[in-house]
């Protein structure tokens, strides 16, 4: 197979404390050597990375791709396109697809689909419960024999705490990951917007922070109950930050991830009744923003996350209230990435290390690192090449989000998954 | 700017004997006098005064009967019409001040039969000027007059009444 | 945001969706020309030719008869053309989406939309996607806003206050699903008000309130002492069910205006309410019907309101 050389670029790899400028060497799709050149080693490609960035490919926690079942917002072949050009190279599937990851079959097709378009690492996050309705449990076994590395309720409510207990209690039984996104159904009242003052000023519903503080509480106890891992996907609030940090000094084997955009966004910026702007969890406020920074910095969080929801055009035309929630995001990752680096609220490090190494972890993937002998999955970028978001550079189907049109800095220039170029 | 004083007592004093000759030709008999606002009403003020009208002098504001809203808009400050007799079947006599492209009067007509159906409507006005793009001609005036292009013609008041003929700059 | 929306590009009004982003010159701009449509309802002509020619669609995805029939009067006193749809919520879900029942009704040549729907952003929205040409006024859209009744409530406030800079102005009720009450709040802020008092339970308070600009009691014999003018908002049967208030009793003992908490207030205070009235559970019959009530008032002014509102959303479109 394929010898590459990767030439003179800036090698950041967290995980391993590499940030040095040098070359990485891979042979048969995996590392075989960084800075120093393996004997007798021959490449058939070289790329040269001056003044660029090199580091492993970014492993996304939570992304949707709208296959199987959804085909009208995005396929694995769009959404796969644009990973690739966003220097994503695993994606995590939710489990809310049509149908639902709920029995083997599904993780097969998934499978087989993302062998078809060319993109390894699609992998599935097997559903919680059946059909995701919250009453009886899915196979999970089953599921993570077919290559599920999570469970996962995706977005939607278990029938009650009992429920949700047995529920963990069977995934840790089979060592597997829940992942748990936390939202209390009834104090969300079907709200679309954070409950403050922009709520309050456009009559639109409108969620407490307390709904989701409350249900990661909840699931903070069932954790200590259980003994099952859990990672809580997408907070987007300062007291879930505080709750978090409380629970990892106590000792509970927890995790958690944050959307790009809740770093960057909050209730301020949503531009009325623009549809670009409705996300669940909403933006919320200046300070829960900030705690959500600060607890990525230091640590309370550990990871980054996309939360890609492509969608198709009509989705998103009409009332606020009855548009979908969610933003096509894979794209933006990386330079969003790099503006909080900008701002001086994370390091290069640590913004590298939250979309790498720290996925790799909660996952216990052998990824998210240029270590000797891991799959060679990597990317290449230029931090300081500007570039805008628009119909010529675009490439998930969904165009819905609210940084269209601007312009950022940060490109990928090469991204590498199992040794092979799959963007350039 | 140049400024060009006509004599508003002479205008009004010819205004007022073609009006007394008029309502005895047109048999006129017991007329309602209209001015159409501003500057009409100042002049209609006086001819009521000087023919010795007995009906109230009617005042009409022809603002929501203009054709050109989809241009100019509305104007917020109106004040509404006040007619105070019935129009059916009446002697009508409108006065307006500067008789120009006519439409003043093609919207105070249509207003004027909103209200009923008059029995005859004479038009009077101070000064004619050219410049008339409406097949409707006043049948008194004070003086007719031609002015340049870029001239135009405006009475002040309402005391001293007076006439000014401003030349407006062509970019406009 | 919905200043540019609202208005067109020499900053005339062109839609009529909110009252935030609308300076105080333009909202007393619309009072004096419906003064000179009150002058003109009261006179012999029932119709003057301003909007002769132009059509207006009444788009009614919410029931209310009473404000379409003062839409349709009032857009028939302009001499324009009328229709007006009541749109059955069901429908649109069911098959057209809203962007489609816009788009047919285009294709017919409609000048302007006057809307009323269940959800807040819905005028916003359809203002957004109407052709370029068309007129979008918010007959009330979800708990976001009710533009055209808080002029009227400013109209009626103004023609027995006259002056605004020195009034204080309780709004009483269900302010958390009034679109009544956020209007009028942003409506008497932008003219001036000394101050704009809301009074209700805390389950029936927005968060964050005083954000919007007012002070906040939770005691109708507290909050009801130095007021110029009370507003009183409907309280809603489904509030009960939603376990936000016990009962319409409770609610009355605590909140309802009756002829002993009227005298609170100041001896020459106003009583408003958008109507329809819930007789004896926000406020007693006699209060209604009494001296210091300014309701049928409000009613009567509906109609020259809307025509200034109208008039002035579809001027300087001539240019199609």
């Amino acid at each position: 197979m394929a010898c590459i050389l990767i030439k003179d670029g800036r090698i950041i790899d967290p995980a391993n404390k590499i940030d040095r400028i040098g070359s990485v060497y891979i042979a048969d799709g995996k590392i075989a050597s960084v800075t120093n050149e393996p004997a007798g080693f021959k490449a058939d490609r070289v790329i040269d990375a001056r003044n660029q960035i090199v580091c492993p490919g970014f492993i996304d926690l939570s992304t949707r791709l709208r296959e199987p079942g959804q085909s009208r917002k995005a396929t694995f072949a769009s959404e796969t396109a644009a990973a690739a050009a966003a220097g994503i190279t695993t994606l995590c599937l939710q489990p809310d697809t049509i149908p639902v990851i709920d029995a083997r079959a599904v993780a097969e097709l998934i499978k087989d689909q993302a062998e078809k378009c060319g993109y390894r690492q699609i992998l599935p996050i097997a559903a919680l419960t059946q059909k995701l309705e919250g009453t009886e449990l899915s196979a999970m076994l089953a599921l993570k024999d077919a290559g599920c590395v999570a469970v996962s309720n995706a977005n939607q409510p278990v029938k009650n705490l009992l429920v949700l207990r047995r529920a963990m209690e069977y995934a840790a039984s089979h060592d597997l990951l829940f992942i748990y996104r936390p939202n209390d159904y009834w104090l969300a009242n079907n709200g679309c917007v954070h409950e403050g003052a922009v709520s309050t000023r456009y009559g639109l519903p409108s969620i407490p922070d307390a709904a989701e503080t409350i249900a990661l509480a909840q699931c903070l106890e069932l954790a200590e109950l259980t003994g099952c891992r859990v990672h809580f996907g997408q907070l987007s609030s300062r007291r879930s930050v505080i709750k978090l940090h409380q629970a990892k000094k106590y000792g509970l084997a927890v995790s958690a991830d944050v959307a790009i955009h809740q770093l960057h966004l909050t209730e301020d910026d949503i531009i009325p009744f623009d549809s670009a702007y409705h996300v669940q969890p909403p933006f919320r406020t200046n300070t829960d923003k900030e705690a959500l920074c600060e607890g990525l910095a230091n640590g309370t969080i550990d990871s980054i996350c996309s939360d890609h929801q492509p969608h198709d055009l009509d989705a998103k035309l009409g009332a606020f209230p009855e548009t979908e929630p969610g933003i096509s995001s894979l794209e933006t990752l990386l330079p969003l990435m790099l503006r909080l680096v900008a701002e001086r609220a994370l390091t290069i490090e640590q913004g590298i290390a939250a979309l790498t190494q720290e996925p790799a972890q909660i996952l216990q993937l052998e990824r998210g690192a240029l270590t000797l002998g891991f799959t060679a999955d990597l990317c290449i970028f230029d931090p300081d090449q500007d570039w805008q978001v628009n119909s010529d550079n675009w490439r998930s189907q969904g165009v819905n989000t609210p940084f269209w049109g601007q312009v950022f800095k940060g490109r990928v220039i090469y991204t590498l998954q199992a040794g092979k170029v799959i963007y350039s | 700017m140049i400024v060009n004083r006509l004599d508003v007592s002479d205008l009004l004093g010819t205004l007022e004997a073609k009006l007394k000759q008029a309502i005895v030709e047109r048999q006129l008999t017991d007329p309602l006098m209209i001015g159409i606002r501003t500057g009409g009403v100042w002049v209609a003020e006086k001819m009521h005064q000087r023919l010795a009208i007995k009906q109230p002098l009617g005042l009409l504001d022809i603002s929501f009967y203009r054709d050109d809203f989809s241009q100019i808009g509305v104007n917020p400050n109106v004040k509404p019409s006040e007619l105070p007799v019935q129009i059916e079947g009446r002697n009508i006599i409108l006065i307006d001040d500067v008789f120009y492209t006519g439409r003043t009067i093609r919207a105070a007509l249509n207003e004027i039969f909103d209200y009923g159906r008059p029995k005859q409507v004479l038009l009077a006005v101070l000064i004619e000027r050219d410049g008339k793009q409406i097949p409707i001609s006043p049948d008194c005036v004070g003086a007719s007059i031609a002015l340049d292009a870029g001239q135009r013609i405006k009475l002040i008041g309402p005391e001293p009444l007076a006439i000014e003929i401003q030349t407006v700059d062509v970019a406009a | 945001m919905s200043d540019n929306l609202q208005l067109n590009s020499e900053g005339k009004l062109k839609h009529f969706l909110t009252i935030e982003g609308l300076d105080k010159q333009l909202l007393i701009e619309i009072l004096d020309l419906a003064e000179s449509f009150v002058g003109m309802t009261d006179g012999r002509i029932k119709k003057i030719p301003l909007l002769r020619g132009k059509s207006i669609v009444n788009l009614f995805f919410e029931n209310s008869t009473r404000t379409r029939t003062t839409f349709e009067l009032a857009a028939k006193r302009l001499s324009a053309d009328v229709l007006s749809m009541s749109i059955a919520t069901s429908s649109t879900s069911k098959g057209e989406s809203l962007l489609d029942t816009i788009r047919n009704l285009e294709a017919m040549y409609v000048d302007m939309f006057v809307v009323r729907h269940g959800i807040s952003g819905a005028a916003h929205f359809i203002a957004q996607h109407a052709a370029s040409h068309i007129s979008v006024i918010n007959a009330g859209d979800g708990q976001h806003a009710h533009p055209t009744q808080a002029m009227l409530d400013m109209f009626t406030i103004r023609q027995i206050k006259q002056d605004f800079s020195q009034l204080r102005v309780a709004i009483v009720g269900d302010i958390l699903h009034s679109r009544v009450a956020r209007s009028n709040i942003q409506a008497l802020n932008t003219l001036g008000v000394a101050e704009v008092r809301v009074i209700a339970p805390k389950t029936l308070l927005p968060a964050q309130v005083e954000t919007m600009g007012v002070t906040v009691s939770h005691s109708l014999a507290d909050g009801l002492k130095d007021i110029d003018v009370i507003i009183m908002l409907r309280l809603q049967k489904e509030r009960m069910t939603a376990a936000l208030l016990p009962s319409e009793n409770e609610y009355f003992k605590c909140f309802g205006l009756t002829e002993a908490r009227l005298k609170i207030a100041k001896p020459d205070a106003i009583v408003m309410h958008p109507g329809p009235i819930n007789r004896g559970v926000e406020i007693d019959s006699i209060v209604a019907d009494g001296p210091q009530s300014v309701i049928l008032k409000q009613v009567s002014n509906g109609i020259a309101i809307r025509m200034a509102i109208m008039a002035m959303a579809m001027q300087k479109q001539g240019s199609m």
